[in-house]
């Protein structure tokens, strides 16, 4: 069982953690892991927060990440890196995107979005924070911002044996094949 | 070969393998994506959405009854809707072998109540599996037919959320092709008059007799043998987390088929383990019957009775042990859901929530989150189709009481036709005075834009005769000046409808149709509706006086701080309710 990893990608409702979750979990298979995924479909989708749980390793039973067990957690919206901090595993690392969506609560002003998460989160765990939308759109299309953030959290889990180019190929749009591969490998060099 | 697969996609697989040719459901989260898997298979399974779950069922039990291996598939609460069909059919048995695939919610991820199906197997007597992950989902569904037909009984397949939306290796197999008979009519078997019906439920108890022999000694049921202090019975997603928890420190017995349960092989393992446990998410459902054979368990005394369990609340239950985790004081906001930038409900909402003095009943769909702040405009959400004749009822109650309430009823295009249209025929039939809004967003939106009797295409992508909405409601009954279709994004429309309307005492419908801003539009959609997705909303910041009127139509697309409101370019559509409500005319709608 110890020989289980786990990666939770995190975010709200349309930021489309859906396909870099397909491309991690299809590298992840064809690497020769058992690999499980677990993502909530439904009301939620509509804005509210969303996950994606994958997880790998010889055997792997539940599909769910446990608190304290994620080793790396990429956070796709800065609250949300906040929201799931207890699922990180001690000595865990987080992937941050630098990037805020304001919850309707804080749009109808009956709450404020908390300042400083990011610097409160940096005392505490090792974190990489970086703004994964300008990344991406000076690749040219905001959109691969998740891919961006793909790159970044495979350097962190040390995934380094699996073809990923290939992997986009596979698993993207013919168009998007060379925007992605760019938006992988800029994530990964940061 | 092994793929990567969902639970409901292992599941379409399996219904493919194990040589199905018919299949029907209404969607409903978490079981949606099995039939939405299925026109793969279009070469050998013809496969369908129908009007509601109950029609689903009985559609699939016409094709099996005419010999053909056949399915449908709901959400848990759709069995409620299907319930009548299924509990006779459990009594005449099937030809072809015949699976209904349940899906339960533990934790109302998506659901407006959590009850666990696994009684409903017991109560109709349906054979029942229940799959733990991607592969057995492949596997139980493929064998799930032949075993139908093997007992006469129909299956009912349970499956929960997280099997359905979690995704795990799969080898695959080939397809079996099952012959189909010429059709012979069987009258005793089928025509359940009381003298059929009441031999048929005598041959039933011979039926669960045979299965229950069956279930001492199959593949669904598996012994795992390791340290036998602690002895673990457990079923579907349970498994996994019982097996996290307790690793080899205990056997398990895991159960696949679970109606007829294995008294003997319960007893057997019992007897040699120290202790047993009984994991199992929401009702005791094992462990009332293990305890009813006489054998000393311990489950719902340390694990939750309701909500969805993981690994930490199994292990925390049975172990005592919780996880080390990092902790913190600063609060997160939550993030409820919301209706979408540019949803066609917005208008509609907004309108009625400017409104005093009216009730107004809602139903399921996206736009039950008229009920959230800002808009507070939807009272009651209870099931399907109900909108309408919650609000019949409750007018002619008002009006017999002598109130002045006047009553709204807000129902979606997908759920009028589910369940909607006998409540109007109600309405209607019983001179009530309650006015039906139908909201037409030309798709069935909140489980992921599933085509429906009113869109024009099937889920096979074929073109199909549209619902003429208007002309339905005429025919049940209510009166051409009484019917309005409206484009909800003009407010200045919807109010003048709402003031035609609301003082009338008869029964009248408003429709709002313009399609849902996430929707693939159809050539018809774009001829129909061509402004769509054209323009955008700005704010001239100069024109702005930072009022906020904007900020309370609930638009996530109006991004609001203490300085300013914005318009995210990213998320506008341009519907321009924004715009409608601001009384500076400072909102300008510009190409996009």
């Amino acid at each position: 069982m110890s020989d289980v990893r786990n990666i939770l990608l995190v975010g709200v409702g349309g930021q489309g953690t859906i396909l870099a979750s397909k491309i991690l979990t299809s590298g992840l298979m064809k690497a020769g892991y058992d690999v499980k995924m677990s993502e909530i479909h439904g009301m939620s989708q509509r804005g509210g927060s969303v996950s994606t749980q994958v997880r790998y390793g010889e055997k792997v039973y539940s599909p769910i990440v446990g608190k304290g067990s994620a080793d790396v957690i990429v956070a796709f919206e800065e609250m949300e890196a906040l929201r799931w901090l207890d699922h990180l595993k001690i000595g865990g690392k987080m992937v941050i995107n630098d990037y805020r969506i304001q919850p309707v609560p804080v749009n109808l002003g009956v709450a404020e979005y908390p300042e400083g998460i990011i610097d409160h989160l940096k005392e505490k765990v090792d974190v990489l924070s970086f703004k994964a939308a300008e990344v991406a759109t000076e690749l040219g299309n905001p959109k691969a911002m998740n891919i961006v953030l793909l790159g970044a959290l495979v350097k962190a889990m040390g995934l380094d044996e699996i073809d990923w180019d290939a992997e986009i190929e596979a698993n993207v749009k013919a168009k998007f094949i060379d925007l992605n591969k760019k938006a992988f490998h800029a994530g990964y060099n940061l | 070969m092994k793929v990567i697969m969902s639970g409901n996609e292992a599941t379409a697989r399996g219904a493919w393998e194990g040589g199905a040719r018919f299949a029907s459901a209404y969607p409903g989260t978490p079981s949606t994506e099995i039939l939405e898997n299925m026109p793969q298979y279009g070469k050998d399974v013809y496969s369908e959405w129908a009007p509601n779950e109950k029609v689903a069922t009985e559609a699939a039990i016409g094709a099996s009854i005419a010999g053909v291996r056949s399915f449908c598939a709901m959400k848990h609460v759709g069995m409620n809707v299907a319930a009548d069909p299924i509990f006779t059919f459990a009594y005449t048995g099937v030809t072809g072998g015949f699976v209904m695939v349940v899906a339960d919610d533990p934790g109302q991820h998506s659901s407006q109540n959590e009850q666990d199906n696994r009684n409903t197997a017991k109560s109709a007597r349906l054979l029942m599996l229940e799959p733990s992950d991607s592969q057995e989902s492949k596997d139980f569904m493929k064998k799930a037919f032949a075993l139908s037909e093997r007992f006469d009984m129909p299956v009912l397949f349970h499956v929960t959320t997280r099997t359905c939306h979690s995704k795990g290796l799969v080898e695959l197999g080939d397809r079996e092709e099952a012959d189909v008979p010429d059709y012979e009519p069987k009258i005793r078997k089928y025509v359940t008059a009381p003298a059929n019906a009441k031999v048929l439920r005598a041959t039933l108890e011979d039926r669960i007799a045979a299965a229950k022999a069956f279930s001492n000694d199959c593949e669904f049921n598996r012994v795992e043998m390791h340290d036998t202090k602690i002895g673990v019975i457990t079923s579907g997603i349970s498994y996994q987390y019982a097996r996290e928890t307790f690793e080899d420190n205990a056997s398990y017995l895991k159960l696949g088929l679970t109606f007829p349960m294995p008294d003997d092989l319960i007893k057997d393992f019992c007897s040699k383990v120290d202790k047993v446990y009984i994991v199992e998410e929401m009702d005791p459902y094992i462990e009332e019957h293990v305890k009813m054979l006489g054998i000393e368990c311990t489950g719902k005394d340390v694990i939750p009775k309701f909500d969805e369990l993981n690994t930490d609340i199994v292990r925390k239950a049975f172990l005592g042990v919780e996880p080390e985790t990092y902790t913190t004081d600063m609060k997160t906001v939550v993030r409820p859901p919301a209706l979408c930038a540019g949803c066609p409900h917005r208008g509609l909402f907004y309108a009625l929530s400017k409104r005093k003095g009216i009730m107004i009943t809602g139903d399921i769909g996206c736009y039950t989150l008229g009920m959230a702040a800002p808009l507070n405009a939807l009272h009651s959400c209870i099931c399907m189709g109900a909108s309408i004749s919650q609000g019949h009822g409750a007018s002619i109650a008002l009006k017999d009481a002598g109130k002045d309430t006047k009553v709204v009823s807000v129902i979606g295009d997908s759920t009028f036709f589910h369940t909607g249209v006998n409540s109007l025929m109600d309405a209607v039939y019983n001179s009530g005075h309650n006015l039906s809004i139908i909201l037409d967003n030309r798709i069935t939106g909140m489980t992921g834009h599933q085509q429906n009797p009113g869109t024009g295409y099937t889920l096979m992508g074929k073109e199909a005769p549209e619902v003429d909405i208007p002309a339905l409601c005429k025919a049940i009954g209510v009166k051409d000046e009484n019917i309005i279709t409206v484009n909800p994004n003009h407010l200045d429309e919807v109010n003048e409808a709402l003031n035609t309307l609301l003082p009338k005492d008869e029964p009248c419908v408003l429709i709002t149709r313009w399609p849902c801003v996430l929707k693939k539009f159809s050539q018809q959609d774009i001829d129909e509706f061509p402004t769509l997705h054209k323009t955008q909303c700005v704010i001239d910041q100069d024109k702005c006086k930072n009022c906020k009127m904007c900020v309370k139509t609930g638009c996530p697309a109006l991004i609001n701080t203490k300085e300013k409101v914005v318009i995210d370019k990213t998320s506008c559509n341009g519907c321009t309710v924004c715009k409608q409500v601001c009384p500076f005319k400072a909102i300008e709608e510009v190409t996009r």
